[in-house]
């Protein structure tokens, strides 16, 4: 079958990729344009290790066909920090041990970025809700509830 | 996933036409990647409903909530014009599910998939919504056919969900705490001397509705009126998760919760 040519934008760059229609979203951005930010946990909806935000809506890429993207715009875990300069959730991850193995990481960054950007100043029953779609079988989730609430603190400028 | 050919029309109508061979709809592919990814559907074409606009307006059509086929959870869950006209049914997609399945999943996609322990078959089922499609307006009482069963045809596509206004609506699920979706959900709907309970989760053959509740309701509409009602666990799911005389217990008690939240 022929692919599927696909434009669209990401992180803020036009980009172009050709598909086949039963690869995903999380496929291209991995395969087709080495973006191995976003990871392949379940692959089945149900981890959001492959979290990415499309036209400014939270969704597990793995459940996305990459030839949907068309004409989109993708935010993933690479458009987070500001070059070197980490992001305030990165940097309050990282003081805040909120990761061990890693994988979900990149994740529960961009749904905490996706939450953040809603409610500047969720409770922690939010968070946890908001964060529902997203498992970490390390950390027991309370370290990454801590950085996220530490995180939106300083993003408030409190 | 097999190979498939895709296709975006632009309209219904276009949609429609490429329904034929084994073609499946995409909505927000909650479901069908999934099941394709598990090779459990094979279809030859997927015809991609996300470019039709007009399936995803929401809006108060004279006495009646009208919400397109393509509205997600999160949309529906967040309108303002749902909260106006029908308040208790923001929260029904509102329990569905994690924000990711929210951002994606759809009205007409869970419809149409009949699972039966989703959340809105047993919405759609109590508030007497009609089933509007590409060729027909369908009462939601002949609608639902058994499990992930319904009376749509092959090429037939639902466009909306009319929700008819005036009703008194409550719903209240015992949610599985992994997946969200409903170990039994209850929704109950009062209209002027009319009342309808929707029972999802429980049943082996979908959802369905409760008579003895709904007399003993429409007599006082209260929590308490359904006390000694109890449902019949005969015919009622049982899994790893629940067994059938626990489904029928929580009938009960999700009935009254729904009842107490009813506005």
């Amino acid at each position: 079958m022929a692919k599927h040519h696909v434009s669209a934008t990401v992180n803020g760059d036009a980009v172009e990729f050709l598909c086949e229609s039963e690869q995903t979203l999380l496929d291209c951005l991995r395969d087709e344009l080495d973006l191995t930010g976003a990871k392949e946990g379940c692959s089945s909806g149900d981890c959001g290790a492959c979290s990415v935000m499309v036209d400014g809506r939270l969704v597990c890429s793995c459940l996305v066909l990459g030839v949907e993207a068309s004409g989109k715009s993708i935010e993933t875990i690479e458009g987070l920090s500001d070059g070197e300069k980490l992001h305030p959730l990165q940097q309050k991850f990282l003081e805040h041990a909120a990761l061990q193995c890693g994988i979900c990481t990149p994740g529960f960054l961009v749904a905490s970025k996706a939450l953040l950007e809603k409610h500047p100043n969720p409770t922690e029953t939010e968070i946890r809700y908001w964060l529902a779609g997203n498992l970490c079988r390390c950390t027991g989730y309370d370290k990454i509830i801590r950085a996220v609430i530490d995180a939106a603190a300083e993003m408030r400028g409190a | 996933m097999y190979a498939f050919d895709y296709h975006r029309p632009a309209t219904v109508h276009d949609a429609q036409g490429l329904l034929k061979d084994g073609a499946k709809l995409l909505a927000g592919g909650q479901t069908l990647i999934p099941t394709m990814k598990q090779r459990l559907a094979s279809p030859s074409a997927v015809v991609d409903l996300g470019a039709i606009g007009e399936l995803r307006k929401i809006e108060q059509n004279g006495n009646a909530l009208v919400i397109g086929a393509m509205a997600t959870h999160a949309e529906v869950a967040g309108s303002k014009t749902v909260m106006s006209a029908l308040p208790g049914l923001a929260g029904v997609p509102g329990a569905i599910g994690d924000p990711h399945v929210r951002n994606s999943g759809t009205i007409g996609g869970s419809v149409a998939n009949n699972d039966p322990a989703a959340d809105y078959p047993a919405a759609v089922l109590a508030l007497g919504a009609t089933v509007i499609t590409s060729k027909r307006q369908i009462a939601a009482d002949n609608f639902f056919d058994g499990l992930f069963t319904t009376v749509l045809g092959e090429d037939e596509i639902i466009t909306a969900l009319s929700f008819p206004l005036g009703a008194k609506f409550g719903y209240a699920k015992f949610a599985n705490p992994a997946s969200r979706y409903a170990l039994v959900g209850v929704a109950v709907a009062q209209r002027g001397s009319e009342v309808r309970v929707a029972v999802t989760g429980a049943g082996s053959n979908g959802v369905f509705r409760v008579p003895a509740m709904e007399a003993a309701l429409a007599k006082s509409f209260t929590p308490a009126a359904i006390t000694s009602v109890k449902a019949d666990a005969s015919g009622l799911m049982s899994d790893i998760h629940a067994d059938a005389a626990y489904r029928a217990n929580l009938i009960g008690v999700m009935a009254k919760r729904a009842v107490e939240a009813a506005a």
